[in-house]
């Protein structure tokens, strides 16, 4: 464990070197553990995969005291029972301009499209963390099979929506925005609706499955998204 | 109530910031010089969050459509009512019909607009500040444009006061910015920390409310510029592989895979925020205790500035 300062309001709290779904747990754990306990001056935590980023107010408490409570935390976090995880169905069309990868990705990794498509949208994805854009979700849990690597020139502007991978993740684009990942697909639903009254749709923890359907189903869910009639399958 | 007759290039409503929403990759917003923005709010008798205006290089000409107090902080602008210089860092008192325009900066890039009462605009995850890119907050998330009429809390009219000369900050010339070093700053050859402390780094025009770019002396790498994707501080000074940093500010990215050599003090933000293309920043680094102490020192600065009623 390594507490790094990241400014006079910052610290980050480093659990491990790499990017495994162990230490991304104990550092979900983490987060859990300083929500649940309320820990006077923290003010609000950053997850990603394998570092808590902790804001804190240094009138209320000092570095040396914030550090010795939260290494303790940390300790704890690694038997921490965690609230079970939320499984979330998105709708993904692997189909025409809404994969505009889809085809080289497969010469890439020597598959048939039809098998790329079969086997991303079989797999079960675990969101590690929320970042870069609001609501982008940061996922891996692809078979091995599927590990590329990244776009040699990234895109100026990928659409929202866009199901992605790259090395051994894959994404979502919540925005339009750069991106440097291979657009296999793309889902109607909206992971982040600013006018909705609750802005974000995945969580850090959530388990994701990608439906495969059809271009006339994606722009049926489109619309009933559009209206305000859509809620992905949460279990 | 206010009508907007010009916005200016990029004016949007601010107040003390959204917390507790990076962990969904939502950055805080809020004003990027937050001393001027208490200021002002202070000016018009609000509590020091309440929702103003932040514009940029030049600020907007607005209507009073009812009597009004308005005060303007922030970067050094020209300040006219109805035509006729009238003084920043000062109430201004404003009857219907009263049209206040303020110019282009001097010094300085960001100035406030407080309103007696605060701009009445909804909540939005419990902040009525605006994050254009997440078109998050604000009026519908975005800009003020033209004929946009802005509503205005009810309040008590405000004495009449003014912030005197020597609590008012200065924004011209070089500028030291106070860094503590880190996160990673063991990713960087010694030369690269060396030149970071040791240069100067000139600004560049593409800096916004997410991040300063600047431009100078390359800053070195010791093994790849990229890291583990982790969470970006306020003030976090990012180097990619081009070696430029990018000081990152109010609306930035939550997260980010590019190495960080040090983060800029919470108390130096403003300056960053108000430094104008062109203009030259240094960096000196001071360890997180002396940093604590020059923060209490900041915020003990600020409360103790007592406005000077006027006649």
């Amino acid at each position: 464990m390594r507490f790094l300062p990241a400014g006079d309001l910052a610290v980050s709290v480093e659990l491990g070197e790499e990017i495994s779904v162990e230490i991304n747990t104990r550092v979900r754990a983490l987060e859990f553990l300083i929500d649940q306990k309320g820990v006077p001056g923290v003010v609000e935590t950053v997850p990603t995969y394998r570092a808590l980023l902790v804001y804190y107010d240094p009138s209320i408490v000092g570095y040396e005291a914030l550090c010795a409570q939260l290494s303790t935390l940390a300790e704890q976090a690694t038997t921490t029972a965690m609230p079970p995880a939320r499984e979330v169905e998105l709708p993904c069309c692997y189909e025409g301009e809404l994969g505009p990868d889809l085809d080289a990705a497969a010469r890439r990794l020597e598959l048939p499209v039809d098998e790329l498509v079969r086997l991303h949208a079989g797999a079960e994805y675990l969101v590690y963390f929320i970042g870069f854009t609001p609501g982008l979700p940061y996922m891996t849990g692809a078979p091995e099979r599927l590990t590329i690597p990244r776009l040699d020139t990234p895109r100026v502007k990928v659409p929202a929506g866009s199901v992605a991978i790259g090395g051994i993740q894959c994404c979502v684009y919540s925005v339009e925005s750069p991106g440097g990942f291979w657009l296999l697909g793309r889902t109607p639903v909206r992971l982040y609706d600013p006018d909705a009254a609750e802005p974000i749709l995945l969580k850090p923890g959530d388990r994701v499955r990608f439906r495969r359907v059809e271009r006339r189903e994606f722009d049926d869910v489109a619309a009933r998204v559009a209206a305000g009639r859509f809620r992905p399958v949460i279990r | 109530m206010i009508r907007v007759l010009e916005p200016g290039p990029q004016t949007t409503v601010q107040d003390a910031g959204r917390a507790g929403h990076m962990r969904y990759g939502i950055p805080p917003s809020g004003p990027v010089d937050r001393p001027s923005f208490v200021l002002a709010n202070r000016l018009v008798g609000n509590p020091d969050g309440a929702a103003a205006l932040e514009f940029t290089l030049m600020g907007p000409r607005l209507r009073a459509e009812a009597p009004c107090s308005l005060a303007v902080t922030g970067a050094d602008v020209p300040v006219t009512l109805n035509d006729a210089p009238a003084p920043a860092w000062t109430t201004l008192a404003l009857a219907t019909g009263d049209v206040v325009k303020i110019g282009a900066a001097r010094t300085g890039v960001r100035g406030y607009v407080a309103f007696a009462g605060g701009v009445e605009v909804p909540p939005v995850l419990g902040s009525r500040a605006t994050y254009l890119r997440g078109r998050l907050g604000g009026l519908r998330g975005r800009a003020l444009a033209r004929d946009d009429v802005l509503h205005l809390q009810p309040g008590p009219i405000p004495r009449r006061s003014v912030v005197p000369l020597p609590a008012r900050p200065q924004w011209g010339g070089d500028i030291v910015l106070r860094v503590v070093l880190g996160p990673q700053a063991d990713r960087f050859t010694d030369e690269g920390v060396a030149a970071f402390l040791g240069s100067a780094y000139e600004v560049l025009p593409q800096s916004d409310r997410m991040g300063a770019r600047l431009n100078g002396p390359r800053i070195a790498h010791a093994r790849g510029h990229d890291i583990i994707s982790d969470g970006i501080a306020l003030g976090a000074v990012q180097v990619p592989g081009d070696g430029q940093p990018i000081v990152l500010l109010v609306d930035r990215q939550s997260t980010g895979g590019y190495t960080k050599i040090a983060t800029v003090c919470s108390f130096d933000i403003a300056r960053v925020g108000q430094a104008k293309p062109g203009q030259r920043l240094r960096f000196t680094a001071v360890d997180v205790a002396l940093a604590h102490r020059l923060l209490r020192e900041s915020d003990a600065a600020l409360t103790s500035v007592a406005l000077q009623e006027m006649a």
